[in-house]
């Protein structure tokens, strides 16, 4: 009896050193102990699933910098994010189109009252037209083109527009099969707002976050996509680019020549679009220029924000989330999110922008 | 001798009698307000959908009828053809069991069925997604093209086999474990009477179960259905990641236009949705609730009224 009754006491003293020295799981290994940092507290973040794996590493990055922080994000889609962060429920929000008008309108409890939230661009991902063709790896197309394939009025592969732009490949007359996503998404809305700026005579649907045609296999989620068109021949498909390992990427005309994808093309076009009109001053909200035709940009692009108050009702809380809105923006966080989560880093004017919109969050 | 109306006799009650019979009263109570409650947030969420003018509803439906109708056609649907699959399947599983097995075998084999209720839905999914539609795409093409003439196998074919067919071989799956469950605990409860009296009027094994085991285990076969089909109109995530869906109502079963379960499209939608768009949702989740509601009434509708006949007359 004796020995059994220390073995219990030992077991539960055992168990108790591991349970409770895994309780700050969420730190990161700190880097030598030298932060003197002076920011504690939590932020809550809700919002876009696409920027999920990028907040993971800026949340790791900071809290390794800052030992007394902890972020929590919670990848649950931009939609949810922003009600969440309208009705006080988040810190902030991370969504993949900017706040609306109406609202902006809204009078969120953890906003002071009288200022309004503030959208500062942070996670740029370019979209690729990826496809499994045999024999086929650097297929070229244009706007019109792409837009008759996911319409479902270019039906073959060896059809003549797309076989006029690629007089070397050996196309096969079997069918596209083409794949799109059957849930709301981001990439979606960022995907036919280029199609309508590009090619309206043939996508003659409105840009939105549903894909419009009743055309092809659809599948859930970034990955669902992936593997559909992994798994089945002939097909093709819009896709992030962090999605696509596997796939060939197709390349795409921008003014008279084709360009490639790359992270630079796509952070090239961000850069050089306009900042949407009818906003506060420090409101960086995008109205991208899908028409760009300067040379190797990439237009088909993504642009996910950080939505954060102008002023928050607790300015402890104010601090903290200028701090990390400006780590996030900073070279450090997007080098850290682009070997994540394979975004594009923000190009450095815009980036600067952003950090000097960040500092003036209180 | 006092004929006179006795007082009505109380039993004697101590104090356990009381606290026991209190704490009953509390959980049958506590679970009718959470029905309740789940009935009132989902009737007052809806509401705002159901007066929607047009053109503020998604998929650009004049109406809320509109926008579920397909919905609850592909639910229904495929409930259906899940049920088709699996209840044979379950019977006979059932059968064999509790009639036709060894006795060592049979339980080993009710082991392995319980195990394969203890696999969480998403795995079905992945594995539908993974495995089962590449395998039966090649079967598809074969159908459309040899028996195309058949009405539900028309149309253009799948190219990598998600489509309303393989959902339902899926849903089949998942719901075979709890019907043969109940089913099989039914089939023992067969008065060993009445089986033994058939087979004393020389009836076969066969004839026996016939004459016997079914009748008797009638009520419980639906009521094992019912929980089956339930179980196949609720499922939310195997739908979303197996299934390829559109805004139609189609009865083709080998194409890449499906229509969509009302479950399955909330879990596409709600994480982008705002304003409008989550009182859609939820309203579509409110006539789920309805229709299990009606069909659970019609399963015990039709258990009650063969009530006189059950085997314990």
């Amino acid at each position: 009896m004796k020995i059994s009754r220390i073995a219990s006491i030992a077991g539960v003293a055992l168990a108790a050193t591991i349970v409770l020295s895994s309780c700050a799981a969420n730190e990161g290994t700190p880097a030598g102990g030298e932060s003197s940092s002076s920011l504690k507290g939590t932020l809550q973040g809700i919002g876009s699933s696409a920027q999920g794996a990028a907040e993971t590493a800026w949340g790791t990055g900071f809290q390794t910098a800052n030992d007394a922080v902890t972020v929590n994000y919670d990848p649950q889609g931009s939609g949810a994010g922003r009600t969440a962060f309208l009705t006080g429920a988040a810190d902030f929000a991370g969504s993949d189109a900017a706040l609306k008008t109406e609202e902006l309108a809204t009078v969120s409890p953890t906003c002071k009252a009288g200022t309004a939230p503030i959208d500062l661009p942070v996670y740029i991902s370019p979209i690729a037209v990826a496809y499994n063709l045999e024999g086929v790896t650097d297929l070229k197309l244009d706007a019109a083109t792409i837009a008759g394939i996911f319409k479902g009025t270019v039906t073959t592969w060896n059809d003549k527009a797309i076989a006029d732009q690629n007089p070397d490949a050996t196309l096969p007359s079997d069918k596209i099969n083409v794949v799109h996503r059957s849930d709301d998404s981001g990439t979606t809305q960022n995907f036919t707002e280029y199609l309508v700026a590009n090619a309206p005579d043939v996508w003659d649907a409105e840009a939105g976050q549903t894909y419009p045609y009743k055309v092809g296999d659809a599948a859930k989620g970034t990955s669902g996509v992936a593997d559909a068109t992994k798994n089945s021949k002939n097909s093709i498909t819009y896709i992030d680019e962090s999605g696509a390992e596997g796939l060939s990427i197709a390349q795409l005309k921008v003014g008279d020549a084709y360009s490639t994808i790359s992270a630079e093309g796509a952070a090239d076009v961000v850069s050089k679009s306009p900042i949407a009109d009818g906003r506060e001053a420090n409101d960086l909200a995008i109205a991208i220029d899908r028409k760009i035709t300067d040379a190797n940009a990439w237009p088909m692009v993504l642009v996910s924000y950080f939505i954060a108050c102008q002023e928050y009702a607790d300015t402890d809380k104010g601090a903290l989330v200028s701090a990390y809105a400006q780590y996030v923006a900073s070279d450090a966080g997007q080098q850290a999110a682009a070997t994540q989560a394979k975004s594009a880093p923000l190009s450095g004017d815009l980036a600067a922008k952003v950090v000097a919109a960040a500092a003036t969050i209180k | 001798m006092t004929t006179g109306t006795a007082g009505k006799i109380r039993a004697k009650a101590r104090l356990g009698d009381r606290v026991f019979s209190g704490s009953t009263v509390v959980a049958g109570s506590l679970i009718l307000v959470v029905l309740a409650a789940v009935a009132i947030f989902l009737a007052a969420q809806s509401i705002p959908a159901f007066l929607a003018p047009a053109g503020d509803l998604p998929n650009d439906a004049p109406n809320f009828w509109v926008y579920v109708w397909p919905l609850v056609f592909g639910t229904v649907w495929a409930a259906f053809l899940a049920l088709l699959f699996a209840l044979p399947i379950s019977l006979g599983v059932a059968l064999f069991i509790s009639h036709y097995a060894p006795r060592r075998i049979a339980q080993g084999l009710g082991y392995i069925v319980d195990l394969l209720a203890a696999v969480p839905s998403v795995v079905f999914g992945l594995w539908g997604v993974t495995v089962l539609a590449p395998m039966l795409q090649p079967f598809y093409e074969w159908l459309n093209t040899n028996a195309g003439w058949f009405p539900l196998f028309g149309g253009d074919v799948s190219g990598t086999g998600r489509t309303i067919l393989t959902v339902a071989i899926v849903l089949a799956v998942m719901v075979l474990p709890i019907m043969t469950a109940v089913c099989r605990e039914i089939f023992l409860q067969t008065p060993k009477l009445h089986e033994e009296a058939a087979l004393a009027l020389g009836a076969t094994r066969w004839e026996m179960i016939k004459m016997a085991v079914l009748p008797f285990a009638r009520p419980g076969i639906i009521s094992a259905a019912m929980l089956g089909l339930g179980r196949a109109l609720g499922e939310t995530l195997a739908v979303a990641m197996v299934l390829s869906p559109a805004v139609v109502v189609s009865f083709l079963l080998l194409t890449n236009q499906n229509s969509n379960t009302i479950a399955a499209n909330i879990a596409n939608q709600f994480p982008e949705a705002a304003g409008i768009g989550v009182n859609t949702l939820i309203a579509s989740g409110l006539v789920l609730f309805v229709i299990t509601f009606i069909v659970n009434a019609i399963a015990r509708y039709a258990v009650n009224r063969r009530k006189a006949f059950s085997g314990a007359n």
